[in-house]
């Protein structure tokens, strides 16, 4: 028998030693198990007040429920509304930039138009209104157009 | 007799039925004939042994919900793994083993959920006390007999978890040394020096040191 097993042996029988109860912790030993034994038996048979407290629990996740699903709802709801609100905005915006687009365009089309009616009237006026002097010439130009 | 006991005994009269046009129908009435007697045996052990189960969490836990709980949670998985039960062991250690690796899951949860706090029916220790049968004794020897029964409670509560186990296996369930090594997986000369370890600190408590 090696050291190893002698002090395992020794340990286990100081082990043992401990374990022999005197009278008087075998009595509160006893007494300890009676208590428990009593405290485990009114346990066991004690009126069960689970099921209340676990409706009482249900009704308050019923209601976090409730409130959170509302709360779904409304943001789902204001959501989509806030949604169409801006797409609403955008289109009206976008049609508003037409629409100063189109005037512009038209506004520009009608300074063109003003531009062009003028340089044809000041053309007309300018070659109608012929020098004196310069008569016979205009008088050949018209007579003879390729010169 | 057990599930994998019945399987055996009706092994040729399987055999035998495969050859008949309704040996279908046969093998399924002796599989649910089988199932009823593991059912009925289970509802036995479970009527048998319950309070037991129940006591021992209680006084490991001293929370009256928690202890019902594991008890339920207990025989929920020994439900599930009857079959696999070979009798190597008894069922009250088999089933003892199940309880006590519960609690342990449920300490090693309970450490990593620390923030949770639940409202439970946790008995104080002076309270479990209060349940000591009163006897033929004077008051005054209950009174003695209460404040001993508070002291040995207060210095269980002081044991570390597997010297606890240990130490209500023994002493509040009454088994014997091989079944508690059988129950927690330790061998018994580890067993003997957590319940000395943990007598030692009862005795301390009670006054005795020795």
């Amino acid at each position: 028998m090696n050291f190893k097993e002698k002090f395992a042996g020794s340990m286990a029988d100081r082990d043992e030693q401990k374990l022999e109860l005197e009278p008087e912790l075998n009595e509160a030993l006893r007494e300890f198990r009676l208590s428990v034994y009593a405290w485990s038996d009114a346990a066991y048979c004690r009126p069960r007040t689970a099921l209340a407290a676990s409706s009482r629990w249900l009704a308050g996740r019923l209601a976090i429920g409730w409130a959170l699903a509302c709360v779904l709802v409304v943001s789902v709801f204001s959501g989509g509304f806030w949604a169409h609100h801006q797409h609403e905005m955008r289109l009206t915006a976008a049609r508003v930039a037409e629409h100063e687009r189109l005037a512009a365009e038209q506004r520009r089309q009608q300074i063109r138009q003003e531009d062009e009616d003028l340089l044809a009237k000041v053309d007309s006026d300018v070659s109608r209104e012929v020098p004196r002097a310069m008569e016979p010439l205009a008088q050949l130009m018209g007579e003879d157009e390729s010169w | 007799m057990k599930i994998a006991d019945v399987a055996v005994n009706l092994q040729p009269v399987r055999a035998s039925t495969r050859v008949m046009a309704a040996g279908t129908v046969l093998d399924v009435m002796t599989m649910a004939t089988a199932q009823k007697i593991a059912a009925e045996e289970f509802s036995a052990v479970v009527t048998k042994h319950r309070t037991q189960i129940f006591r021992f969490l209680l006084s490991s836990t001293r929370d009256i919900d928690l202890a019902e709980t594991l008890t339920q949670e207990c025989f929920l998985k020994a439900h599930r793994n009857w079959e696999s039960f070979r009798g190597e062991s008894s069922a009250m250690t088999w089933l003892m083993r199940i309880a006590i690796n519960l609690q342990k899951d449920h300490w090693r949860n309970r450490r990593m959920q620390f923030w949770r706090k639940t409202q439970t029916n946790a008995v104080e220790l002076d309270e479990a006390s209060d349940w000591l049968p009163s006897g033929e004794r004077s008051a005054e020897q209950q009174m003695l007999a209460r404040e001993r029964v508070g002291q040995v409670s207060k210095a269980v509560d002081g044991l570390s978890e597997r010297q606890r186990t240990v130490f209500l296996l023994r002493y509040v369930e009454e088994q014997e040394l091989s079944e508690i090594a059988r129950a927690t997986g330790l061998n018994e000369g580890t067993v003997k020096a957590h319940l000395s370890r943990a007598l030692a600190k009862v005795r301390t408590e009670l006054g005795g040191k020795r």
